[in-house]
């Protein structure tokens, strides 16, 4: 479960290569010098003032995941119609004109806070984790942990369970950890298992996709995309328990804080 | 025939009948007589949303196909309901555009484009719901806060005029209302910390005739439930149309949350007319009384929703004159519209945010502690989307959001000018990445029903009690229909189109349109031929029996 130890916005950092098998505990203080991408670029104050503007200005539409507009991931921390900061900043206080998005009044500093927080908000949790190495991290991924056994990185892996190739950008690490740790109290609804049973009493298992009133769009035991009828089936349901185990079931804790670094290293195709 | 008379048929033909016919305010008045017209947002001043064409049934109903498709320009949300008038189709396009349409093709006579300033920032998209008509004048509100009125039969303007600053916030995304002589609009603005306001305008010259307040001033009755200064920027807009009883001359106007919307510790008081139905004078603008349904709202609760006006026989051979309405806070109302007191008033969907209603309408608040879920949520039990109300069943009908929550954290804001003033934010209780997304939904439902689903509910205006009840996987934000021969039109965020028998909830048709549908289904006749209009996505498709 997540452990609010700081009631401050933390970034995160992944691991740097050559710290192999420490663990780190990061704080503000160890964000110094093993920055990856954002973080570090930016002030921890502005950090926090941005995320208070966020919270106040933005979240009513991008949501708190900042996701909840349809094409527009803001955690992904890069931005179609805005490259650089300077960009950035424009697009907020001028908006984009014939879409939901307004222009927005906002002061420099204010600007530079926005920016800051979008920027990291995918780094930035209200708690502690710990992270260890990232290579070794990979072998446990594909060996020990036996992840792959149901998650796929690029080519790898089974689909069965999310793919997990940018999951390191889309999640924070507290996140991930919670996932790691806890699996069956951090799985967000979508991800529920769902038992089908068809009309001729062939048993499905899977994943959800996608849902609406008639339909269920979900993956299959076999890999197979389905989309099934709901008035055809003679039973529905979703499972409240993650089909994953908590990873301390298998592995140490030293073991867990490595295929976090991991997970956290995966940012999609770039 | 010559050749020269040939073409003239053709050309006779081609054109749509009483092209240059006024909309008298006798015309809309008596709207209801002239079902193949719709000639306001609500189809009729009573806002009941409901034809008296019956040449769609239960029995036909399967032979409905797709007589035509307008495709917008635009990306934002559909959210207009169309004019029909005399064969010809008035219908806003996103965001400002307004397009004259052959009603029975599709075909395009005229389009008049508008590009609202850049200074716009309406809190949630886009928008804009649609027009008014009256005589051979079309009445559009724009979003940078403008009124023009357009030549109906040239598409040309007339004139325009400025009825709030776009730079602090203010918008305008209703459709208009005329009555009598004036056009009346009200303001959008309640996350901006506007003071709120609905404006009359002389409709032949665009001169403001009067302005009603919608927080009392200084010396005002009313005032003293503001307390300091926040009454300077309490909210209080009034961003969907109203509704008229041409009998006692009252027009009734929903407003909307107070602002901050999300902190009362910030104005406390009773917040008025924040929340309220107001009823109006239409030749005055004077407060003829009001009825609130959430004082001191924490919820942001507007409530601007359609009033809908009925005249329900009270069983000892009189006559009531009631509204009819569906809360965003969870709540349906049962008022008598001529005094506006409070009749009856019943939850719709799971609340928590009061027990129940005390004897005068005024909710017993249950706030919840820090940390815990408050039903229903930020965006409400029911919202702006219309509901409907048949004469023929006697039941009203509502979009509703059921089982869906938020957790309010208030935080105490500074108001600037122009700038979002919420005073908190709506925490999702699932976490990021699994709450219903307020305003609108992509492809993906990654939220599921865990975070709550939606409904169409049929209530009994006697009982307040559910008649029938269609559930959804999805929340809806679609506006309903119904008809003289007991059809229910509706949609769904979903992007199914629905037909359901008005007396049971039998679905008895499904269409899929592939977007989510925010508008108002309606229906209008031509040639003889009834079709039905609903927006789906970023387009607008008309259905029509197959011949």
């Amino acid at each position: 479960m997540r452990t609010f130890i700081q009631r401050i916005p933390v970034p995160i950092t992944a691991a740097g290569p050559s710290i192999a098998a420490l663990t780190l505990l990061v704080t503000l203080g160890a964000a110094d010098g093993v920055a990856q991408n954002h973080v570090g670029q930016y002030e921890q104050a502005d950090i926090e003032f941005g995320a208070r503007l966020y919270n106040t200005n933005c979240v009513r539409c991008h949501g708190e995941s900042g996701g909840e507009v349809a094409g527009v991931d803001l955690r992904g921390g890069t931005y179609a119609r805005a490259e650089s900061d300077f960009e950035l900043m424009r697009l907020i206080r001028t908006g984009i004109q014939g879409t939901a998005m307004p222009p927005n009044d906002f002061s420099q500093s204010e600007l530079t806070g926005i920016v800051s927080y979008l920027r990291t908000m995918r780094d930035v949790d209200l708690s502690t984790v710990t992270l260890g190495d990232e290579t070794r991290g990979r072998g446990l991924f594909a060996g020990k942990g036996a992840c792959a056994s149901c998650h796929r990185v690029g080519r790898n892996g089974r689909r069965t369970a999310p793919d997990l190739t940018d999951i390191g950008a889309v999640r924070t690490a507290a996140n991930l950890q919670a996932s790691l740790l806890d699996p069956t109290g951090s799985m967000l609804p979508v991800n529920r298992p769902v038992r089908a049973v068809l009309a001729d009493g062939t048993v499905l298992n899977g994943r959800r996709l996608n849902e609406d009133t008639y339909t269920i769009q979900l993956i299959d035991e076999n890999e197979r995309l389905r989309s099934l009828d709901k008035a055809e089936l003679r039973e529905l349901a979703a499972g409240t328990t993650s089909p994953m185990a908590p990873a301390t079931d298998v592995l140490d804790e030293q073991e867990v804080a490595d295929v976090l670094a991991y997970l956290l290293s995966l940012k999609g195709l770039n | 025939m010559t050749r020269q008379t040939l073409i003239a048929l053709m050309l006779v033909s081609l054109l749509p009948t009483g092209a240059a016919a006024q909309v008298t305010f006798e015309r809309l008045l008596n709207a209801d007589e002239e079902p193949e017209n719709w000639l306001t947002y609500s189809g009729s001043y009573s806002s009941n949303r409901h034809t008296k064409l019956d040449q769609i049934t239960p029995d036909n109903v399967e032979d409905l196909e797709l007589s035509w498709v307008f495709q917008a320009g635009s990306l934002e949300a559909f959210q207009a309901t169309p004019l029909v008038v005399d064969g010809i189709m008035y219908l806003t396009e996103p965001v400002n555009n307004v397009v004259a349409l052959d009603a029975k093709r599709g075909s395009v006579f005229w389009k008049f484009e508008y590009t609202p300033s850049s200074d716009a920032r309406p809190c949630c998209g886009a928008v804009n719901r649609g027009l008014a008509i009256l005589d051979d004048t079309l009445f559009l509100a724009t979003l940078d806060g403008n009124l023009i009125a357009l030549d109906a039969v040239g598409g040309k303007p007339l004139w325009q005029t400025t009825v709030a600053d776009p730079t602090e916030g203010y918008a305008l995304t209703l459709a208009p209302l005329v009555i009598k002589d004036k056009v009346m609009v009200g303001v959008a603005g309640g996350e901006y910390g506007i003071r709120g306001y609905i404006d009359a305008y002389d409709a032949k010259t665009g001169e403001l005739a009067w302005r009603f307040y919608t927080i009392p001033g200084p010396g005002e009755p009313g005032h003293e439930t503001w307390e300091n200064d926040a009454w300077k920027t309490g909210g209080a807009p009034a961003w969907l149309t109203g509704s008229y009883d041409p009998d006692l001359d009252l027009t009734y106007w929903g407003i909307g949350n107070p602002g901050p919307d999300l902190n009362p510790a910030q104005r406390p008081g009773d917040n008025l007319y924040s929340d309220s139905v107001v009823a109006l004078d239409p030749d005055t603008g004077e407060l003829e009384w009001y009825f609130q349904f959430t004082p001191n709202d924490p919820y942001d609760y507007d409530s601007v929703q359609i009033p809908v006006l009925i005249d329900f026989p009270d069983g000892n051979g009189n006559t009531q004159k009631l509204m009819l309405w569906g809360n965003r806070n969870g709540f349906f109302y049962v008022l008598d519209r001529e005094s506006g007191q409070f009749l009856s008033g019943t939850s719709f969907v799971p609340v928590n945010w009061a027990s129940g209603l005390d004897d005068f309408g005024r909710p017993v608040q249950t706030p919840q502690p820090p940390g815990a879920t408050t039903f229903p949520g930020i965006q409400g039990g029911t919202n702006w989307y219309s509901p409907s109300y048949s004469p023929e069943t006697g039941l009203f009908y509502v979009s509703a959001w059921e089982a869906y929550g938020s957790n309010f954290e208030p935080q105490d804001q500074t108001h600037v000018p122009g700038r979002v003033f919420l005073g908190g934010r709506p925490a999702n209780p699932f976490g990021a990445g699994a709450n219903v997304p307020g305003l609108r939904r992509g492809h993906i439902n990654n939220w599921t029903d865990a975070a709550g689903g939606g409904a169409v509910i049929a209530i009994d205006p006697r009982t307040g009690q559910q008649r029938w009840r269609v559930p959804m996987t999805d929340v809806t934000s679609s506006g309903i229909l119904t008809s003289a021969s007991n059809l229910l039109f509706t949609g769904n965020r979903e992007g199914h189109f629905h037909v359901m028998h008005a007396e049971t909830g039998e679905l008895l048709l499904r269409k899929t349109l592939g977007g989510m549908i925010a508008n108002g289904p309606m229906s209008y006749m031509v040639d003889g031929k009834q079709y039905v209009a609903i927006a789906a996505g970023h387009s607008m498709f008309v259905y029509s029996l197959r011949d």
